[in-house]
Formats: structure tokens, sequence, C-alpha cells
């Protein structure tokens, strides 16, 4: 079975003023949202006290809060974990009735949560603890620190290899390209105000794991490219590669993204976040393989003489295939 | 076909057995079962069997197995309802004497953990339990460490009676001044002599006297602080095995934090209790030249004293100098006292302890010596809307008698309730604590929630990979089918070696294994690319197979290895779960890379090898 006709010679190189304004766009209104509204961040990085409860008959969010309320954590921030048995329940260490109950409880979180289960059990006998967390407020900054710390360090390593193993433009493509596609996703997490937690920032840093891996397919054809044709027009060689491995890419991505919804569908909420922050990163980046990476490369004047490998100590080596 | 060489498929043969051995002991569900454990007064014996046996049968309650190792019984049963039960009744009858646990315990057969295959452990999230997050408190251990520095400065000047004109501390300095400079030379020489950790400087001080400071350095502060996270380290450990909490973890996170890692614990205010009480004693000599009304009157207090309380409210002066403390004692136990029926802690110093206990009783024949109880209870206050963790002490001299005779290494103290007695004599055998902790991060993971994981991560890892699987062959039709051979075996693999490095299995991790499926699968499409641009190009079916292989070779290992570069990157991350995620995926890369281009190679050759073809089925 074929999807794309193999010999199709879309010129994408002649979209790139509409898509590298278009990546642009995307690009400056993720920070823009980023930086207003900001990321939702879970409890993992703000710190806190975080209940989950069970019902054994359905019940809603509303009542949830407001029982909480009358118990006197008017604060807490209800939301369903899918269905209408499972609820979070986030208690942040801003929120006074909290504050003076960790005050009053010397810190004991596993005292707040049995006071919350308690409220939620007078009213709904039904209701069961499924678990608690508590995150002292300095550990979640710091998370955040190394969670900044390991994406630099990955991008920096990337750019070094591909440096070595390509050229200095493709290092800096592929720089470009990474920034847009984890600024991209991030601004999904600010316009959506989804909760942003550890193991969503382990997603964020596996998308540029992704995305770079779709990049390296699509350089790897340039450069094989540049180097077997006689008269190579940057332009019409790296359109001609973007054609090449255009199958590859769009399957790749539609196997990975198979896999990915499965465990949306199905591997409950602990993974939801990692799931969707995948899917969007896979979009994102195999759009950006396509479209931006390659109108980069031209533009920084990438040519075949900077591919040739370097054959001076042994010609008849390099000549070889 | 000529160019897959012979060693090759041995290769993958061997590779094969291996992912299946290793992976095998994952397909055993671990069983229910209750762990008793003795200790040198009470071992567990074949006796204790039998006990056992007649105790489940009173409570009817039936049990699988019972079996004796290392030291400790293993009574397994069908479920977790008949497990705990037998647990009730099992504590209700040996909890005096051993430790009781809930326990799983692993069915993997006998022959298969002889070459070391183990199930993969379970993370909390998947089995439940509570996760503590512990900050060391160093500072209040330096504190302690430089007054004693300037106690042993101060008594050995006056000991070898130079003449110094004050002494005071200064942060993590002793600053001495002397009168006169053969004085300062003296002392300098005694200082670097008994206590060569202080880094000492010539200084100048007030009214015209000649200072010497005596430093802690960095390296020494250094080396302070780790021996201190240590002793935390396996003090923690003595008191899990106390609470006798099956496979616990433990573990030093970053400089200054612990993890501590309950499976199958709920009860987090008991757990707590033990992890984080620091509750000592010390014992001072009595001040008793010291006016203590006129001390309570002005708050002045003489720089060598400390005025404290007794249970009773009574104020009593000490001496700050310690003579032996809860962390200088090889062993505690709770009694009674023989002749006033009171509850005792016996105690035994070692040698150092002993030695100045003697030379000070000795000394003091008739004089009064104090023991004091510091407890440790940490809260949480608000700072400027920040929460700021501290910890209240309390300290109260709960005894304070005239010493009758001279003792060293084995003594009594009298005066705590039974209780008090009692759990002090724990917290003291299993080790003080050498810095307090706070508990900076605290999760419970309900035991329901771990198998709703466990079922909901198993079903997104089959249903990933049966998409991926059918999506390949229906896609490439022959060479999908033997790509999915290879996405099989690429999952086996990668249970097999996490099993074997016995990486912790969590949700990330689980999430990990399918995005691995997912991206496992491009080597392939790479290569099914290649060979069907090959075809089309022109070339045989062989060539193309070759050709393929070989072009799409490069692309896999560039793409790889920058893949792999990003899983290092998370790799670093301090927290669990993350590097759990991390782990998986940089195993995954490389498994992948194998079974994606070695293994469906070899079965591509054995399909197409020596037969003449006019079609590939891509």
């Amino acid at each position: 079975m074929e999807i794309f006709n193999p010999n199709s010679n879309i010129h994408f190189l002649n979209l790139r003023r509409f898509s590298i304004t278009v990546a642009l766009l995307l690009f400056v209104g993720s920070i823009v949202l980023i930086a207003t509204r900001g990321l939702n961040y879970g409890l993992d990085f703000t710190g806190g006290v975080l209940v989950e409860v069970s019902y054994a008959q359905p019940m809603d969010a509303t009542t949830v809060r407001d029982t909480l309320e009358k118990g006197g954590y008017g604060s807490a921030l209800v939301q369903s974990l899918g269905g209408t048995r499972e609820f979070s329940i986030r208690l942040q260490p801003r929120g006074a009735a909290v504050a003076t109950a960790l005050d009053k409880q010397q810190g004991a979180a596993d005292q707040v949560a049995a006071q919350v289960i308690r409220v939620l059990k007078a009213a709904r006998p039904d209701a069961t603890l499924k678990r608690t967390d508590f995150v002292g407020p300095q550990v979640g900054s710091e998370l955040r620190n190394d969670g900044v710390v390991a994406v630099i360090f990955v991008i920096i390593g990337i750019m070094i290899y591909l440096w070595a193993r390509f050229e200095k433009r493709f290092a800096v493509a592929a720089l470009i390209t990474e920034l847009h596609d984890t600024i991209v996703t991030l601004g999904f997490y600010a316009l959506t105000q989804r909760d942003f937690d550890l193991t969503v920032l382990a997603s964020v840093l596996a998308v540029v794991g992704y995305s770079i891996n779709d990049k390296v397919v699509v350089f790897d054809r340039v450069r094989e490219l540049f180097r077997s044709s006689r008269r190579a027009e940057p332009e019409e060689v790296l359109n001609r590669a973007i054609n090449s491995t255009l199958s590859r890419t769009i399957i790749t991505s539609l196997f990975t993204g198979i896999a990915m919804a499965a465990l949306f569908f199905f591997g409950g909420p602990a993974v939801h976040g990692f799931a969707i922050t995948m899917l969007i990163g896979i979009v994102v980046g195999t759009l950006s393989s396509i479209f931006i990476a390659s109108p980069l490369l031209l533009w920084m004047g990438v040519s075949k003489k900077d591919l040739m490998p370097v054959t001076k100590e042994n010609p008849e080596l390099a000549r070889r295939p | 076909m000529i160019d897959f060489p012979r060693w090759k498929y041995w290769l993958v043969l061997a590779v094969l057995l291996f992912g299946i051995l290793y992976a095998l002991p994952n397909a055993f569900r671990p069983q229910a079962a209750v762990q008793i454990q003795g200790s040198s007064t009470h071992p567990v014996t074949s006796a204790l069997t039998q006990r056992v046996g007649t105790i489940l049968q009173k409570a009817d309650v039936r049990s699988v197995d019972t079996t004796l190792q290392d030291d400790r019984l293993l009574v397994r049963f069908t479920n977790t309802n008949t497990q705990l039960k037998a647990y009730t009744a099992l504590r209700d009858a040996l909890g005096e004497d051993y430790v009781v646990a809930v326990n799983l315990a692993s069915s993997v057969p006998h022959w298969l953990r002889a070459i070391g295959a183990n199930a993969m452990p379970l993370g909390l999230d998947l089995q439940g339990g509570v996760h503590f997050l512990m900050q060391v408190d160093a500072h209040a251990v330096l504190d302690q460490q430089m007054q004693r520095y300037m106690d042993d400065v101060r008594d050995s000047l006056r000991a070898k009676k130079i003449d110094y004109d004050r002494i005071v501390r200064r942060g993590n300095s002793i600053h001495v001044e002397f009168k006169t400079a053969a004085a300062r030379e003296a002392g300098r020489a005694l200082i670097a002599r008994n206590d060569s950790a202080l880094t000492l400087v010539n200084g100048t001080g007030g009214d015209g006297n000649l200072a010497l400071d005596a430093t802690l350095g960095p390296a020494e502060l250094d080396k302070i602080e780790t021996s201190i996270i240590h002793q935390n380290l396996s003090t923690l450990r003595n008191r899990v095995n106390a609470l006798g909490v099956s496979e616990p973890v433990i573990q030093q996170q970053g400089a200054t934090r612990i993890v501590v890692e309950l499976p199958g614990v709920q009860d987090t205010a008991e757990a707590k209790k033990i992890l984080g009480a620091t509750a000592t004693i010390e014992y001072h000599a009595v001040d008793q030249s010291a006016d203590t009304p006129q001390i309570l009157k002005t708050g002045i207090v003489p720089p060598e004293d400390k005025l404290y309380y007794t249970r009773d409210g009574r104020p009593i002066v000490l001496k700050k100098k310690i003579i032996a403390s809860g962390d200088e004692m090889i062993d505690a136990s709770a009694g009674f006292d023989q002749q006033s029926g009171q509850p005792t802690v016996n105690v035994e110093l070692d040698s150092a302890a002993a030695a100045r206990m003697f030379d000070f009783t000795s000394k003091n024949i008739g004089k009064q010596m104090a023991v004091l109880y510091i407890e440790r209870i940490p809260e949480v206050k608000k700072v400027n809307g920040k929460d700021v963790h501290t910890a209240k002490t309390k300290e109260e001299v709960i005894n304070h008698a005239v010493i009758q005779g001279v003792f060293s290494k084995n003594f009594q103290t009298t005066g705590l309730t039974q209780s008090e007695a009692q759990s002090l004599s724990l917290l003291l055998k299993s080790g003080s604590l050498a810095a307090p902790m706070n508990i900076v991060e605290e999760r419970v993971i309900g035991p329901s929630l771990g198998q709703q994981n466990i079922e909901k991560g198993l079903l997104s890892v089959l249903l990933g990979l049966g998409l991926v699987l059918v999506a390949a062959a229906i896609y490439y039709k022959l060479f999908g089918l033997v790509a999915d051979i290879a996405l099989v075996l690429n999952l086996v693999l990668l249970v097999a070696v996490l099993s074997l490095f016995q990486a912790t299995l969590t949700m990330p991790g689980i999430a990990g294994i399918v995005l691995t499926l997912g991206m496992a699968i491009d080597a392939n499409v790479l290569i099914c690319e290649r060979v069907r641009e090959e075809l089309r190009n022109g070339s045989t079916p062989l060539a193309a197979i070759r050709a393929g292989y070989e072009k799409a070779w490069a692309t896999i290992l560039d793409a790889n290895v920058t893949h792999l570069l990003a899983a290092f990157g998370l790799m670093t991350f301090g927290s669990g779960s993350i590097r759990g995620f991390a782990i998986t995926l940089a195993v995954g890369i490389l498994t992948s890379m194998f079974t994606s281009v070695t293994v469906t190679h070899a079965i591509t050759a054995l399909i197409h090898g020596g037969r003449k073809l006019k079609t590939l089925s891509v």
C-alpha cells in the first residue's frame, strides 16, 4: 500500500515565505501566551497538597467544591479525573485555609488530607481516599530550574553532534526548529491552562528528542543529495530531499501518533498529559521538519562544497560508498 | 543471502534467548504474603513455623505455602483479603517479639532466579505506598560541632595553662585573643596539634590584643556534611527495618536530601513518627555554683552554662559541655529499675564516651549530673508569605542526681514514662539521626490506584503495540510483518534489559515503553521506504534490499544518536519517576536499533536469500 505518490515533487520551498510567517506567528504567539497567561504549574512545581478521591456512586465537581467550601477549604481546586467518580482536589500553599491548617498541624500534610476526606465523607459516605501528595515549595522551584537546565543541555548537545556530523548551518537550523517546537508545545499548555507537571516536563523533553530525530532524517537526505548530484542547486536539492523523505516523515508520525493515542485513551489520568504533549509535539515537529528546517538551510546558504567529505588524508577511502 | 554473515544469525538467536529468559520473570505475578522477621533474642526457627500454623488455623485463614529463608518466615496467601486477615492475627499474636509485615512475595521459579532473572520492581504508583522526600538540616549539627571544638580549645588552653583573654565563636570559626605573642604562639601550636581540622590565622583583637582565628575549612565542612548524610541514611535504614516494610527504598537525592519509599504502607502518621523523630539524650554536669534565682531575675547566664527546666517546671543550670550523647551509644534497652520499679533506659556507651564518663564521674563524686532529653518536632511557619520549615526543639531535664559512684560503659537512666522509655530506647538503638530532617515532599498512593494504573498501563502498552503492528503489516505487507516480529522482540528485549538492571517500573516508564514502541518502527519505515525507492529506480529485488539497509543505516544512526542525547539529558534529572522514563527511553533506543536493523535484516535474508525474486512484498 502506498499513500503518497512516490514521484511527487511538491514545491515546498516555494511556500517558504508563507510557512515561515506562520511558524513565526505561532512562535511569537506562544511566547506571548507563556509570558501573559503563564503555565499552570502542577503540584510538582508549585508545592501544596493534592488529594485524589473516588466515589462509589456518581458525583459532580461542583458538589465536591461546595462541600469543601462549607468545610473551610474554599480555595480548593476541584477537577474531575475523567468520569463522574474520581476527582482531584488541589490545595495551594497560598490558600489561607491550608496555610493555617499546615501551621496548626506543623506541616503534617496527611492531616490536611485526612481533614479533607473527613469533610467529604460527612457529606457522602461513599467517598474514599485514593492518594495524597504533598510537595514543599522549595522542591518545586528547584525542579523547574533543573528542567530548564536539562532542556538547554539537551539542545546544546544535539547542536554539537550535528555540527560535527554535518555542518554548522545544520546545527543552527536544528536549534531554531527545536526552539520553535518546544515553545509552541509549551504555548499549547499556556493556552489551555492544562496542568503542567513533572510528567509533562518529561514529555516536552521527549518532544525535543522526537523532533530532532525527524529533522536529522531530512538533513541526512540533503547531505546525500548534495554529495551525489553533480549540479546541485541548493533550492532544488532541498526540495527533493523533503519530497523523498515525505512518505517516511508522515508514516512515522502516524505510527508514533497511533501509539500515543492508545496511551491517551487507555492509559488513565497519570499519563494523559504525557500523551497529549507527545501528540502535539509530533504534529508540530513533523510540520517544522517539512516546512521550516529546509527554508532555514536555504537562507543560511548551505551549498555542495560545505558538505563534501574531507578527502586530504586518503582520497581512495573517501571515494568508497 | 550472501551479504548477511552467519555469525549474526547466532547473535540474533542468542539475544532472542536472552530476552525471553530475562523478560520471563515479569509474567509471574507476585503473591500476597506476610513476612515475619526475628531478632537476636527471638530468632525465626522451625518451631515458629508450627506456631504460625496454629495461629492461622485458629483464625481460620488458609495459607498457600510457608518458607523459611534468610532469618525470615514468608507465609503466602491466594489473595489480599486472606493476607490481611492473617496479618492481623499474626501481628496480634507475635507482634511483641517479632516484626510482622505484609509483603509481596516473588513467585518467580527458582531456576530463573538462579541465573539472576527477576521481575522488575514496581514503583509506588503501581503498587501503592508512601513516598517521603526529606531535607537534612546539617546546619544544626555544624553548630554543635563548633561548640565542641570551642570546648576543646578552651579546655586544652586551660590544661596547659596558656593565658588567653577571651574566646568567642564567630560562625564557623573560633576567635581567641591573647595578651602576649608568646601565649599566642603556644596556643597556636597546641590547637594545631589537637585539632588538625582547624585552619589557623593570626589577627588582631580588641584592646590591642593578639588574636587567633581557628576556622573550619570548606573541605572539612563538606566532609562533615557527607558523614551526616551517611549517618542519617544508615539510621533511616535501621528504623525502616524496625518497621518491617518489605523492599523499601532509602536513597540520597542531591546533596542534602533523602528519599524514602515504603511500598504497601498507608499509615503515614505512624511511618513519620519513626522516621522523623529525633529524640536523643545528653549527659551534662549541673553547675551547682550558679546562682539560679539571680539568673532567672537578670536573664544573664554564665557563658559556659545554659538554663534548662525540669519536667515539673523547676529551673536548673547545666554546664554546656556534653559528657556523653545519644549518638555515642552502642546499645539501649528499656526496662524497669529493680529497686524503685521505675521505667528505665539501660544504656551502653562506646569507648570514647565511656572514657569521658569515667573521667568525669571519678572526679566528681558527690556532685550532680543531669540527663537532658531533646526532642525535635518539625513545623512549618509563614515568613513573608513563604513557608519556612523549622523545628521546635523540646529540651527538658528528665533526671538529675548525685553521682554515687564511678561508672563508665553501662548505666541506666530513669525519669521517663514507660512508653517514652520504650520509644527512646528504640530510637537510640537504631542510631540517632546525625542531623534533624524535614519532610519536604510526601505522597501517598492507595493500593487500588496502583492496581488501576497497572491495568491501564498494560492495556495501553498492548493496544499501542497491536495498533502499530496492524498498521505496519497493512502498509508494508511482508516487510511490515518482519518489522512486526522485530517490534515484539524489541518489547521483550526492553523488558529483559530493564529487569536485569532492576529498574523500577513506574507510570512514566510505561509511557516511555509505549513511546519507544511507536518510535522503534521508524527505523523500519526508513528501511522500507529506501527499498521501495531502490525498486522504483530499477534495482533488482536483492540489490534493493542490500542498498536499502546500507543507505538507511547512516540515517538511523544519526537519528538515534541525537535522540539518545535527549534521553541522557532527561536522565540528569534527580527525580525518580522522570529518571525511570529516561532510562526506558535510552534502553529502548538501543534495543530498537538492534531489533529494527539486525533482526529484520536476518529475517529478510532468511526469507529472500537463495531465491530468484521478481518482486518484493514491500
